[in-house]
């Protein structure tokens, strides 16, 4: 099937099976491995990139669903001597153990942050025409589809209020 | 994943043409995919209907809500109107999934997503939805999270969705297409079938029946709630919820709108529980005779049973904080 992608701003035309996830689409027709699979069923999240601006999990749709539209994956939000403010507060507040979580942790709050600012309420939100405080209750409510099985997960909660510029 | 061929839809009557020639529509995917992943479902065609111009909200001219039936589950739970006029539906919403899974799961998709019974999903045991006539393993099985409201000797899957239900509260209907351009209009209640013999039929949808939008009625007065219970605090299915929308005037309740998740192979209603308390003066006794009339044919299957004290609890607490709340 024909599918014409525009990944972190470069266009790609594959044609793939139909079958194919966008994950598997980037993994092994992109080359960009940064997305993992984890449970390849929509649990974990950590194959969690953005679509048209909005986090998804990548293992859950199939590419060619997604002909014209525009994905963002972790090579997209920042290089190793480009880190986006997400990935440096990451690294600043030890936000991983393995690392296998990142990726997803990272693409997702990046969006999550877009949403707060988008005014869109939560589970946990007091009032549904109120703005979200950045608590910890709120981050780990908006971050439950990204699991990290080394439970760094305060530390991913300081990285997040930390790169949101809500101080340690 | 089997094989299957795919093709994107031009309109709503082509992707009604094609379900009808036996493919299946996939909207966002994310319960299909799943379950195609796993081979529980093999359809041998998808028709993508995603570039339908059906993701629209509209006002209707009754003062209702008109959704497409591709408005994803994000964009319904955050339409201001939605916050505003119906917010039982946005926190059924946001009480659902992730912040992932509801950027992609639709309106049309998230009512016809199948049962998270274990033995639904576990090929190597007995299932009467998956496989016709092999059984059901769930009954003397891992039961817990099943169905005490509903169910037949052939099945006691539930219904997962938390959308269907407060959609259920507020008296929501599913508005459909088929191939040759007619359309009808069906109450939310009316949609889904119980298992009885055929636990795979699920809805009285007709192959190729298209859902194009679900409509909701004017705004109604009351205070509306939905109140979840689940193993997790996020990111769970609900093991007990309740809808309500509860209107009270000089101490008597003037509306009662219940709507429970968790309990039956549907977004579970009941008019009779809903008259009884319709006209009384709030008391833990009326909600307690509430709860009564609501379980008194539920049936518990051993690891369940749990789920009947649970939903008579979770009932009488969220009267409570209704009827508080609305006459304060």
């Amino acid at each position: 099937m024909e599918t014409q992608l525009t990944i972190n701003g470069t266009q790609h035309k594959l044609d793939l099976d139909p079958r194919t996830t966008l994950l598997d689409a980037l993994r092994h027709h992109l080359g960009l491995t940064g997305s993992k699979k984890g449970c390849d069923h929509g649990q974990c999240g950590a194959c969690t990139v953005m679509v048209n601006g909005r986090r998804i999990n990548s293992c859950l749709t199939l590419a060619c669903m997604h002909d014209g539209d525009e994905v963002t994956t972790i090579e997209g939000i920042g290089q190793p001597d480009n880190l986006s403010p997400l990935q440096q507060a990451f690294v600043s507040e030890d936000g991983f153990q393995c690392g296998y979580c990142t990726p997803g942790q990272i693409c997702s709050a990046t969006a999550m942050l877009e949403e707060i600012a988008n005014g869109w309420p939560s589970h946990v939100t007091g009032e549904l025409d109120a703005s979200a405080e950045l608590t910890t209750e709120e981050i780990s409510e908006r971050m439950s589809g990204n699991l990290c099985r080394c439970s760094a997960y305060p530390n991913i909660v300081e990285a997040i209020r930390k790169a949101a510029g809500g101080g340690a | 994943m089997r094989p299957f061929d795919y093709a994107r839809a031009a309109t709503s009557e082509d992707a009604a043409r094609q379900a009808a020639e036996g493919a299946t529509f996939i909207a966002g995917g994310t319960n299909l995919l799943d379950l195609m992943k796993l081979e529980v479902m093999a359809p041998s065609a998808l028709v993508d209907i995603n570039r339908l111009d059906l993701n629209q909200i509209e006002e209707a001219d009754d003062g209702g809500l008109r959704i497409g039936a591709l408005v994803t589950n994000s964009d319904l739970a955050n339409d201001t109107r939605v916050r505003k006029h119906w917010p039982v539906l946005s926190r059924a919403l946001l009480a659902g999934a992730s912040g992932q899974l509801r950027n992609k799961a639709t309106t049309g998709g998230n009512l016809l997503q199948r049962t998270r019974c274990l033995y639904f999903y576990d090929r190597a045991t007995a299932c009467n939805k998956r496989d016709p006539g092999s059984g059901c393993a769930a009954r003397d099985g891992f039961n817990r999270i099943l169905a005490v409201l509903g169910t037949s000797e052939h099945c006691i899957a539930t219904h997962p969705s938390d959308m269907a239900v407060a959609m259920r509260a507020l008296g929501a209907e599913v508005e459909t297409l088929k191939q040759d351009g007619s359309t009808r209009r069906i109450p939310l209640g009316d949609l889904y079938l119980l298992p009885g013999d055929r636990p795979d039929r699920e809805t009285v949808l007709e192959q190729g029946e298209l859902i194009a939008a679900v409509t909701l009625p004017a705004p109604v007065e009351g205070r509306q709630i939905y109140r979840k219970v689940r193993d997790r605090a996020s990111y769970a299915f609900a093991l007990v919820s309740v809808a309500g929308i509860v209107a009270v005037s000089e101490g008597r309740i003037t509306r009662a709108n219940l709507a429970f998740g968790g309990l039956a192979p549907k977004p579970w209603r009941n008019a009779e529980v809903e008259d009884l308390l319709t006209g009384e003066a709030s008391s833990d006794a009326l909600f307690g005779k509430a709860a009564d009339l609501l379980l008194a044919e539920a049936q518990g299957f051993g690891a369940n049973d749990f789920k009947i004290p649970l939903a008579r609890r979770t009932l009488v607490s969220v009267l409570r904080e209704l009827s508080q709340e609305a006459s304060a």
